[in-house]
Formats: C-alpha cells, structure tokens, sequence
C-alpha cells in the first residue's frame, strides 16, 4: 500500500531520519515505536507529503508521491494527532464533515456517514455540537477519529493518537480503536512510544532510534531474537515500576 | 470587496471631472482670511453663473499658492507685500501692474485691491510700552531685556524678522509663539513684544500699542485678490461682480469684521452676508454666544460628521483590501516578510502634516484625495501587523491538521487561517478605525472637511469652544466605532474561539 524506497531527511546538519525503505502492506496494522526524536513522526509526515525526503521516494498505491497528486492522496489517509488536531473555531461536527463538504459531497450521505461514524466511535450523539474546546480528552481523540475516517479513507495514520489522554481513558480507547482496526480492515500505522500499545494493536512492530530501523518484526521476534541488545534494553526499559514494587 | 472599494473611489473622483462648472474660492487659516474668503465665495455665487465652492482655512500662503496653481482653487484673498516677497521671491515691492507682469508666466494674476492695508505691526502693552518709553520700533534696541513673541510665519518669511532685525539692528533672540496663544502670553506678562496685523481685532481689546515703523521697513500689504488667468474669461458674470468689490472694506470695517468673528464668535459667512447687504455696519445677532452644545449641534454638523466617516471608511476599507493580503504574504512567504512590516512600519513614523504636505506636492491637488491616500497609509500598519502575528501564531498542530486534510492553500485560508486569526485581525482593523477618527481631524488642514474644520477654525480664532465643538464629535465617534466593533467581534469571531478564551 504504502513504500519507502531510501528516504532519508535532515534539517541542518541535524540528521532525522538515515536512508531507509520500508514497505506497509494492505489491510494491516503496522505500529511504529521508538524513543523521542527516533524519526517515527518524520517518516508519518514524509508519507502525507507534509515534508519533502532529502533522498529516496514515497510510494502509495503504486504511483510515487508528487506535488501534482499530494492532495488526492492526502483524501485517501485519514491522519489522528494527540488531542485529535480539531479546530477550535468549529463545532465536532463542522470539524468532522469539513473536507467533505469542501468535496462537495452529497448532504445526505454525509449525515449518514456521520451517524455511522459516531456509532463507532460511541460518541455520544450531543457532543457533535459542541466546541472541541468544551469536550474531554477522550471526546476529542474520538471526534478526531471521526474526522480522518470520514471520507473512508483506505490508510489510516495515527500519530500517538492516545499520548494527552489519562490512564483509564487510555485503556478503553485501546480496546475500542482495536475493534475498529479489526472491524474496518484498513492499513493502519501507527505511532507510539508505548510497546504495549504498540504489541497490544499491532502485530508488526518497527522498532527505531535515532533515525534508523533498529528491527522489524513481531513482538515475539523482538523479545526472543532481538537485532541489537538496545532491542531487549528498550523492552525492559517500559516494564512497570510496579512489577519490580511486587 | 475590490470592486466596492473601486466604486467608493470613483465616487470620491467623479466630481472632480465636472471641475470646469464649478468656482473655488480658497482662504488662508486666520480670521481676515476666512471672511474675505466668505465675501468673494458669496458675491461670486450671487452672480448666479457657477457653483461656487469656499475651501475655508486651506493652510498657509505656500498650500494656498500651490493650490491655486495647481488649479484646486481659483481664487483667493492675498496681500500685496506677501506676493512680492513671499510667493515671487523679490526683494522689493513694485505697483500693481509690475506685479501683474511678473504673475502672468504663471498663469496668474492680481487684482481688485480691496481697499485697506493689512501690513504686519510689532505691539507691546500700551502700558509697558509707556514705563519703557518704547514708541518705535528703534526704541527696542536700547531695551535688550525686552522678550520677543513672534509668529512661525513672521519669524521666517522674508519680510518679515529678518529684515526688521537688520534694518533696526535689533539684539533680540524672539520665541516662535502661535498667533492665537501670543496675545494671552503678552496679557499675562510672559512676553513684551509680538507681531500683529494692522487690522487686527484684539488691539482694542488688549489695550495693545503699535509701534511705529519709522523706516518703513514693512511693504504695504494691500488686500487684493490673486487668481489664476482665465478665471475672467472662465466665469465672466461672476468675475464683473467680483470687480465690484474694489476699494469696499476700509481698516476699520476690516478690523470690526475680525473682532465680531474672534470677540463676539459670530460665523464667517453670517459676517460677510451682513457686509454684503449693508455695506456699512454690521448687525449682530443671537448667533454671537451660542452654548457648547449649539455649537456641537450647529447646522454644518451632519455635513461634517458626512465628511468625517466617509474619510475614515474609506481609507480603512481600502487599507483592509490591500493590507489583510498583505499580512498573508507576511505570515505565508518568509522572503517578504521583513521588507512589507519595515514599510509599513516607516510610513507609521512619517508626520501627519508631512505626509500630507509631500502628497500634495506629489500629486498636485488639495482636499480629499491626499487626506485619504494620508489616512490609508496610516492605517496599513494595524492591519497588516496584526493579520501576520495572528495567523503566524496559529498552533503548528493545527496548520499541519489543515494540511494533512488535503485542502488547498486558499481554502485552508478561508476555512481555517482567517477564522482562526479573525480575533486578532479585527483587533487591527478596529485600532486602524480609532486612530483614524483622530487622524482625520488633520485632513481639515488640507481642505478635506470634516470635525477638523472647527478645531482648524477654533486654532485661528484662539477660540476653545469651537475647538471642542471639532474635538468632542470626533472624540465621542472614536468611542461610539470601539464599541460597534466590540459588537461586531461577537458576531464574527467564531463561537469556539471565545468559549475557548473564556474557559
């Protein structure tokens, strides 16, 4: 679905991101996960044409990524920040049925795939006429959720999607963007600093730091067959204090 | 938006192409010259033949001379000694026929001596005067203690100290006074000496001793008129009883016309309609001490409230239609970024009456054109500044969200950009509207009307009243245009963004 082929980005002398290639296929989740400033947001960023590779180039769905489709692809992701990226000045559900108002799409489908949307979600059907600013944490992590799954997008961009939100909303959100993983079969890939989200949603993982893949593969190939002994150092770096407290 | 902002302009020009029908008479801004301004503008318009336009208190005799020139005017009430001296540069005067020959390569001409002498005079208190034993001019010199009060214009015009000092070999080092405030400084004690004209009104008033000029230093200053050339063929009728006006107004009558405008606060043209019908002494009437709110409310104050709004829409409408694009270009392209907020930023610092002087030159006329391109400029900087901070400000998470969503740049400025960065664009649109109203008060300096004219007037006459009747309108239009604005902010800024401030 999506393929990097040699990408590579610095700014300044400041290298984010070493000459890398990696392919995501269709229908799969794919979690990306690493320390800050690892270049797991740059290689999101490169794939929605937001920022330009100094080397190497950006493949979706076959065709290469240019200036002349950027926009056309940018339709086919839906793309999820912490906190759900919403505009202040509009209402949930201006901010959700922006761009397909702006394509002009049909009233009526819109406000079915709204309802449809808000069902998934489990949002409740009165927070859509709220401002974002008067919404919770997890009320507009669902909303942003809404807004990059409206157009029916067939990839789906998550970039610590949950990272603002309390523990126990975190948690249930974690089932639930689970189920619709599962429920929507989109390619997914997502970003976390978290390795139980990341093995929790995903089954393939890529692991980074320092602007190069350290290993990819499952949660068992990163446990059992680690590439580098940074690989297990991470690993056990995330485990609970409270496991060591018992 | 564009094409509105065309259409106000074509409207502000359009008159100006029907010129040929209509006659403008200027003054200059003191008293003598706004009544004599008044009796031509109302002997010309009972000729019946043009429409005639007084331009009150244009400024002084530099604009007034370059209006004429320039066409904006037609005629005005002059002086001979100023003519010479002054305007032709000479160092000697010559009669009127040498005048006329050296008028005519410019187009001009002079003519019609209206029958007094309106030389400048040196006084003192009459009483001080007396202790000093100063008569003369050439007493002064033996009293170098004595301070010296002088107008702006006396003390830099040719024929005015320069030549008084020289030719009296006088020590002094005098104040640059404004004519107005000089006669409260000489009564208070603060000053012994300032300069006054013959026909002065307040020389009874102040109980005031003219000194003699026993060298005839001062030219005679014969009132007459100064006109372009063509204005006798242009306007035949109303020229014939122009004519008329030869030899009618004596010193006397002249200086009695000036102490009922600046002693008794009668109106210009209520003083040249009286001198007209009668020829001889003038009638006073109710409206001599009218109350502050009379004044306010006085019949040219819907015209010059007209006046006053129409120069500062106009000029925000179009400071808006250029400087909102000019902000996005700031906040969008960093190459332009320094060079259009250092522009804008230089014009701010640029003096009010400079400005307006250097754009009257540049595009040689009066009136509200300058005032307008003046009031524009002005109001760029708000604007602009503000436009660039408020969208440069937008959250980058939120930029790239915008992004992200695959909306093209002029829609993302639309839906996104502009929503998001409308409190603080309407922040520079309402200060450039504030500012405005004050600033416009300077246009009335240039002959463009407005609540200026009083203050403009009230400075001529020393008269405070009539500088509050100008000042209090446009004082209160400030206030009443901050709170329109205040309710305009909660029509147009989106709901979110002030339910997230006031969170």
């Amino acid at each position: 679905m999506i393929t990097l082929e040699n990408v590579s980005k610095s700014y300044g002398k400041q290298l984010v991101l070493a000459p890398t290639s990696l392919q995501f296929e269709r229908g799969k989740v794919c979690a990306l996960i690493g320390p800050s400033g690892c270049g797991k947001s740059t290689l999101l960023r490169l794939m929605l044409g937001l920022i330009e590779p100094d080397t190497g180039r950006v493949i979706f769905g076959g065709e290469p990524l240019t200036a002349d489709n950027v926009q056309h692809v940018r339709h086919s992701i839906g793309y999820v920040i912490q906190d759900g990226g919403l505009f202040p000045h509009l209402t949930a559900r201006e901010n959700v049925v922006l761009l397909a108002r702006f394509l002009k799409r049909n009233p009526s489908w819109i406000e079915q795939r709204v309802n449809d949307l808000s069902e998934l979600v489990r949002l409740p059907r009165n927070a859509l006429s709220h401002y974002p600013g008067e919404l919770s944490g997890g009320q507009r992590q669902r909303i942003g959720l809404m807004r990059a799954l409206m157009l029916d997008p067939q990839v789906l961009l998550l970039d610590e999607p949950l990272g603002a939100l309390d523990p126990i909303v975190r948690g249930e959100l974690q089932r639930e963007l689970k189920g619709i993983f599962t429920h929507l079969g989109k390619t997914v890939i997502l970003v976390t600093h978290d390795m139980n989200e990341a093995a929790y949603l995903a089954l393939d993982i890529v692991l980074l730091r320092e602007g190069r893949v350290v290993q990819r593969g499952t949660l068992n190939d990163l446990l059992h067959h680690p590439a580098e002994p940074y690989v297990t150092q991470f690993i056990q770096s995330q485990r609970p204090m409270t496991a060591e407290l018992l | 938006m564009k094409v509105r902002a065309l259409c106000f302009f074509l409207l502000l020009v359009a008159p100006g192409a029907f010129a040929q029908a209509t006659l403008n008479v200027g003054s200059k801004r003191f008293t003598e010259s706004y009544i004599l301004g008044e009796i031509l503008a109302q002997t010309a318009s009972r000729a019946e033949e043009a429409k005639v336009i007084h331009k009150q208190g244009l400024g002084n005799t530099g604009i007034l001379f370059a209006a004429l020139q320039s066409g904006s005017i037609d005629i005005y009430p002059e002086y001979s000694g100023t003519i010479w001296f002054e305007l032709l540069k000479k160092n000697a005067a010559g009669d009127l026929a040498a005048l006329n020959h050296e008028l005519a390569p410019l187009g001009l001409a002079a003519g019609v001596p209206l029958g007094f002498n309106n030389t400048y005079a040196l006084a003192m208190r009459d009483a001080r005067a007396a202790l000093l034993g100063i008569s003369g001019i050439g007493d002064m010199a033996y009293q170098p203690g004595l301070r010296l009060g002088l107008s702006q214009e006396f003390l830099n015009r040719k024929d005015g100290w320069p030549l008084l000092k020289s030719a009296y070999s006088l020590p002094f080092e005098p104040l640059g006074l404004d004519h107005g405030l000089a006669y409260e400084a000489l009564a208070e004690g603060k000053i012994d000496v300032m300069d006054i004209y013959s026909t002065d009104a307040k020389i009874a008033k102040y109980r005031l001793r003219v000194l003699n000029d026993n060298q005839h230093v001062f030219p005679s200053y014969d009132a007459l008129l100064l006109y372009r050339g063509d204005l006798p063929r242009r306007f035949p009728k109303s020229w014939m009883a122009l004519e008329k006006l030869q030899g009618r107004i004596s010193a006397r009558q002249m200086a009695q016309m000036n102490a009922e405008a600046e002693l008794e606060g009668r109106t210009f043209s209520a003083i040249a309609a009286d001198f007209l019908a009668s020829g001889t002494g003038p009638k006073p009437d109710g409206s001599a001490s009218k109350n502050l709110l009379q004044r306010i409310f006085a019949v040219d104050f819907w015209r010059l409230t007209a006046e006053h709004l129409l120069l500062v829409f106009v000029s925000l409408g179009a400071a808006m239609v250029l400087g909102i694009p000019l902000g996005v270009c700031a906040a969008h392209v960093p190459a332009v970024r320094q060079p259009i907020l250092s522009v804008v930023g230089v014009i701010q610092t640029l003096p009010s009456l400079a400005l307006l002087a250097f754009l009257i030159s540049m595009l040689g006329t009066i009136g509200v054109i300058p005032a307008l391109i003046a009031l524009f400029l002005y109001a760029l900087l708000p604007i602009v500044r503000n436009t660039h901070v408020g969208i440069a400000d937008i959250q980058p998470s939120l930029s790239e969200a915008a992004q992200s969503l695959g909306l093209p740049f002029f829609a993302r400025l639309r839906l996104i950009e502009m929503p998001l960065a409308s409190r603080a664009i309407l922040g520079g649109i309402k200060t450039s509207a504030v500012i405005n109203v004050g600033t416009a008060t300077i246009a009335a300096f240039v002959g463009a009307g407005g609540y200026g004219e009083r203050i403009v007037q009230g400075l001529a006459l020393n008269d405070t009243a009539t500088m509050l009747a100008g000042a209090i309108p446009a004082a209160a239009l400030a206030l009443l245009l901050q709170g329109g604005f205040e309710l305009l902010d909660c029509w147009l800024i989106p709901g979110g963004l002030r339910a997230a401030t006031s969170a």
